[in-house]
């Protein structure tokens, strides 16, 4: 009797037990990989020592030679490929930041006109997202570049705007600012009728909630962040100089210029991306139970206070995390910048400088880590943002 | 048991793989297993290498990668092309993804030496020059301040422009594109004032453009660009086959020998360099490890240096390019071959 | 008593029926919606006139070279000369019957799975998925049993952009599949390896991904293996758009109740068949929206491999506005090109609606 009792575990095989399959099943498959990127890894360096190619990062701080066309830091040919990594990684956030922006206000202004009540709105909005996410982006960057911007005038016959502001097929010419004697005193106003705002906005939500009576904070505050700076420009003088463009024999310079394929992988990413947020926002809104704005509007809640205070809060909840892989979307999709030559980061770093260079493996190493990087901000971002969102439920 | 059978797979691989590399070393072992010349070329150039209505690959560097395959296989038309932009072109050599690469590209110090390639040769001896519309009225490059230049992205051209616009103390901006098409749209549509390459280029450029004549090449000439075909470092006989096929091409025309009479020639010469060069006395070829005929198979096929300059670029093309620099020696200019011997 | 009759009720008045009263309704309620209406209204006007005008009444629609487009409008002629390139590329013009062959197959073959009589579908689907891409291959390829080879070189136009996305569905959801599954495997070591996949495919941007597969992979690879160009950039689309499914697919397997599991496990079903039969196909089912959208997505995506310098659609298009003989017609080949893609992704998507609402058995939630 004994025998049979002990005999049934002991001679399980080890095969047929489920954990210790597990086991050697992750075993087997770490192994693999492993030994499939040691693989790789081996063949490279053997390649590497093969063709006679020199590895490493040293590169980097050797003198890049070359001009760029936009650059946010200040950058002239004697520098370094390492600095012209940094150009090219603001460059692509620049676009990404502005695309982001622009994409998410034209995204709700379209998801909310999906769901108007004006018939007219409410189809013009569906044609414009039916249109525009069925197209591939790069073929709307094309478009916006060659077909929109092309027919710009040259730099002599620019359209102008008050002698300042100069749209032609370089770009958009406009002033800028450099520090003028009443620079600080007007920063120090600006400062102080932020902090004023501030305290006046807690201010009257205080009355308010003891009170009930409303104060007109918008309008004050208005007025008191153009009569505080105001007033020290009277009293200091300007707080700038405008440099203000000019024209030269080829082009028209001084002042700041954003250059045409800035303007066209911005547009064509916004445009493109807000069609899917359109989308998004119209679901979540539309998650949001009809309940809830009769109830917003049996408490005697106007329309515009509904969506505001009611619909969009509880919308968000809905929109946050489709509304994130669309920005992530956004940011890798900035890298097809390179197609019309804005000099983002894959077109000028894993593109000149890799070429000039020849360090195929560490310039697409380092682009490929700070698209990763970039992504996983993004997400760890909007995470957080979605938690605090998420807290306010009850 | 799908993993363990996997994983049986990937190790059978990494052996295969480790021993695949040990007897590594030789290209034209791989071609001639592959059976073609796998030839890096530039895309959209006129006279150098575009592909026609049909698809078909021509022009001066696309005739040098054929005079290889002709060498190779006494069949110039065993080549596959990849049509690389500048940015691609090195690491597709390095990596070995083509075999050769013949993409008008220019010899310098840093790509021969820290980039592991070798340059064979010199093809085409070229300079950097600008295109201008005329209506701008520009007469001299020293005039370009402030200008708006196009370059090709990944490019000596580059470099040189920066060069020559700091030593003049010239401010300009440079809007720099993936291909050589993108750039002469964008001159054309006044998105920039000036385009800049090579010379040879920009008139192969110019014959694009809508209206041809409203365009003027400038006469300065910036740089010295001499391009040629490029091969992997490592691999000396592969580097000796390319590196001949294009002396061949050139000894060729020293010697008169051309495609229509190259056979009759090899048959009846009594001159020796002649002799040597087609094959009829020594084993000059066997030292390259070639046929015997490598030579006359180039010539027939493909034509001397001096017929497929003609052909493609010069008096026999729409690009009319002088033979300047190009000229052999023997006329004034730099080609000048080592003799076979 | 005094009998007393109803009256007929009074018509509604003649604001609130009909075209008027629907035009009170929906377009003129209030001042502001009026604002609107008229905004849109300008708008449209701004727009569509132009258009038509442009694109229709102003257009050339014949000839052969450039010089018969006198018209103010659109030149159709340069699409219409270019047309068979744009679809074929470069395939040998004595060939293309094999294209159009591998189509009609295409369409011929699957149009029984559509059918609702159809008896063994499941069976023939599997035969089906199975047999074309073979018999695809031999017509589109060749080289053996009778056909010239057609090397991929030569592939181009719409064509390259179908196979490449139909390659690219047919290998990212099966793995898209298999890797979500790994995501909520139970064991440690398969689920970081498989969110580590997933997670650097969808950190990278594909081109960077493309370029690395067409003149970096040597490299990485033991010398004189050499992978066909295209194939490549396929391998490179399967993967990206596999972890996007993957995702997607994840959300389907996380949205069926733990009663599911356990209901598979207590039949005794192992982790695959619990897998297979029960939970796979419900949450399959769920996200067949957000699969159709990646696949669209994917579709989309095929136009990169421009950048890697492969004859897709897009790509031909564009090397022919740059032909001499046509200058100055990139708006009319981005246009027709915008139009091709925009037919296929929103036919994509109408049929993912239609499957929607065919699939909904009411578990919806």
């Amino acid at each position: 009797m004994r025998t049979t009792l002990d005999a049934t575990p002991a001679r399980r095989s080890l095969l047929s037990d489920p954990k210790a399959r597990a086991w050697l099943f992750q075993i087997v498959a770490v192994v693999a990989v492993v030994a499939f990127g040691w693989y790789l890894f081996h063949n490279t360096q053997t390649n590497l020592a093969h063709r006679g190619i020199t590895s490493g990062f040293g590169f980097l701080n050797n003198a890049a030679g070359f001009g760029i066309s936009q650059h946010l830091i200040d950058y002239s040919e004697s520098d370094s490929y390492g600095r012209v990594f940094w150009i090219g990684l603001l460059n692509t956030l620049l676009v990404s930041v502005i695309g982001i922006v622009l994409a998410t206000i034209l995204g709700f202004i379209l998801g909310i006109a999906r769901l108007s009540s004006n018939w007219l709105i409410r189809q013009l909005a569906t044609v414009y997202i039916e249109i525009f996410r069925n197209i591939p982006p790069l073929l709307t960057i094309f478009f916006f570049y060659f077909a929109v911007l092309a027919p710009l005038p040259g730099p002599r016959n620019s359209i102008s705007l008050w002698d300042a502001f100069f749209l032609n097929n370089r770009g958009l010419q406009m002033p800028a600012p450099s520090a003028g004697e009443g620079l600080w005193p007007f920063l120090v106003a600006l400062a102080i009728a932020v902090a004023g705002v501030l305290l006046l906005y807690r201010w009257a939500r205080a009355r308010r909630h003891a009170t009930g009576e409303r104060f007109p904070v918008l309008w004050s505050s208005v007025a008191l962040l153009i009569l505080l700076p105001g007033l020290a420009v009277l009293v200091a003088g300007q707080p700038f100089s405008w440099q203000v463009p000019e024209l030269q024999r080829f082009n028209i310079r001084g002042g700041w210029v954003i250059i045409p394929e800035l303007v066209s992988i911005v547009m064509a990413l916004s445009i493109y991306t807000a069609a899917f947020i359109g989308e998004t926002v119209r679901a979540g809104i539309q998650s949001v139970s009809h309940g809830q704005t009769e109830a917003a509007s049996s408490l005697g809640l106007r329309s515009g206070q509904t969506l505001r205070l009611v619909v969009v809060p509880q919308a968000l909840r809905v929109i946050i995390p489709p509304l994130t892989s669309q920005y992530l979307n956004l940011a890798k999709n900035s890298s097809l910048a390179a197609a019309i030559g804005y000099p983002d980061m894959v077109s000028l770093f894993a593109g000149t400088v890799l070429n000039q260079t020849g360090q195929a493996i560490e310039t697409m190493a380092i682009t490929m880590s700070v698209y990763l990087a970039i992504s996983i901000s993004i997400s760890l971002l909007m995470n957080w943002y979605n938690k605090r969102i998420a807290l306010i439920e009850r | 048991m799908k993993m363990k059978s996997t994983l049986a797979v990937l190790s059978t691989a990494a052996v295969l793989g480790i021993s695949e590399l040990a007897q590594a070393g030789a290209t034209l072992d791989a071609v001639k297993s592959k059976g073609f010349v796998q030839c890096g070329i530039s895309d959209g150039l006129p006279g150098f290498s575009y592909a026609d209505a049909e698809g078909q690959y021509k022009g001066i560097d696309v005739d040098v990668c054929r005079a290889v395959a002709a060498a190779v296989f006494g069949d110039a038309s065993k080549v596959k092309y990849s049509p690389l932009t500048a940015k691609e072109r090195f690491t597709a050599l390095q990596s070995g993804e083509v075999d050769m690469l013949s993409r008008n590209t220019t010899w310098t110090s840093s790509r021969d030496a820290a980039m592991g390639l070798n340059f064979t040769g010199v093809t085409y001896y070229d300079g950097q020059g600008f295109l201008v519309n005329k209506e701008l009225g520009v007469k001299s490059a020293k005039e370009l301040d402030g200008a708006t230049v196009c370059i090709q992205a990944g490019t000596t051209t580059e470099l040189n422009l920066s060069d020559y616009f700091r030593a003049n103390n010239l401010k300009y901006t440079p809007i720099t594109y993936d291909t050589s098409d993108e750039s002469a749209k964008s001159l054309e549509s006044g998105r920039c004032d000036v385009l800049t390459s090579d010379q040879s280029q920009l008139y192969a450029q110019r014959i694009k453009l809508a209206d041809p004549d409203a365009y003027v090449v400038l006469p300065e000439v910036i740089s010295k660009e001499p391009l040629g075909p490029a091969v992997r470092q490592g691999d000396e006989e592969w580097f000796d086959i390319v590196r001949w096929s294009l002396f061949a091409m050139l000894n060729a025309e020293e010697l008169g020998v051309d495609s229509s009479n190259v056979e009759e020639t090899a048959k009846s010469t009594k001159n020796p360099d002649v002799a040597r060069l087609l094959g009829a006395e020594g084993e000059y070829g066997k030292d390259l490890k070639l046929p015997k005929d490598w030579a006359v198979q180039i010539v027939k096929q493909v034509g001397n240096y001096g017929e497929i300059f003609e052909r493609n670029i010069g008096s026999g093309s729409e690009l009319k390019i002088e033979r300047g620099l190009n000229a052999l020696w023997t006329n004034g200019g730099l080609q000048y071959a080592p003799p076979v011997r | 008593m005094t009998s007393h009759t109803f009256k007929p009720d009074l018509p509604p008045p003649s604001t609130s029926v009909g075209a008027l009263g629907w035009a009170r309704a929906n377009l003129f309620s209030s001042w502001y919606n009026t604002l609107l209406t008229l905004l849109g209204l300008y708008l449209v006007w701004l727009i569509v006139p132009p258009l038509v005008d442009w694109a229709l009444l102003k257009a050339d629609w014949s000839g052969s070279t450039r010089a018969d487009c006198t018209r103010e409008g659109a030149c159709w002629v340069f699409i219409q000369t270019r047309f068979a390139q744009f679809m074929y590329g470069f395939y040998p013009a004595e060939l293309r019957w094999r294209v159009d062959l591998a189509a009609i197959l295409a369409i011929v073959g699957a149009a029984p799975l559509f059918l609702k009589a159809m008896p063994h579908k499941v069976r023939y689907g599997i035969g089906y998925l199975i047999a074309y891409p073979l018999l695809a291959y031999w017509l589109l390829h060749g080289g053996f049993l009778g056909l010239d080879t057609v090397p991929t070189t030569q592939w181009g136009g719409l064509m390259l952009t179908i196979v490449i996305a139909a390659v690219g569905i047919a290998g990212a959801l099966p793995l898209g599949i298999v890797l979500a599954l790994g995501r909520r495997s139970d064991m440690p070591a398969i689920r970081v390896i498989c969110v580590t996949f997933i997670e650097f495919w969808r950190g990278v941007p594909l081109i960077t991904v493309l370029f690395m597969s067409s003149v970096m992979l040597p490299l990485f690879l033991p010398e004189q293996m050499n992978l066909d160009k295209l194939l490549r950039a396929m391998l490179m689309v399967v993967f990206f758009e596999a972890a996007y499914v993957a995702e997607v697919v994840r959300g389907g397997l996380q949205a069926i109740p733990k009663g599911q599991y356990e209901a598979a496990a207590a039949m005794g079903l192992g982790y695959w068949r619990s897998m297979v039969l029960v939970i796979l196909p419900q949450a399959l089912k769920l996200v067949i929206p957000g699969l159709v959208n990646t696949f669209i997505a994917l579709f989309k995506d095929t136009s990169l491999v421009i950048i890697i310098g492969l004859f897709d659609f897009l790509n031909s298009i564009k090397r022919a506005t740059t032909d001499p003989a046509w200058l100055g017609m990139s708006t009319e080949g981005y246009v027709f090109a915008a139009l091709v893609y925009w037919i296929f992704c929103f036919g994509m998507s109408r049929y993912s609606m239609h499957l929607e609402r065919k699939l909904d058995t009411g578990h919806k939630r």
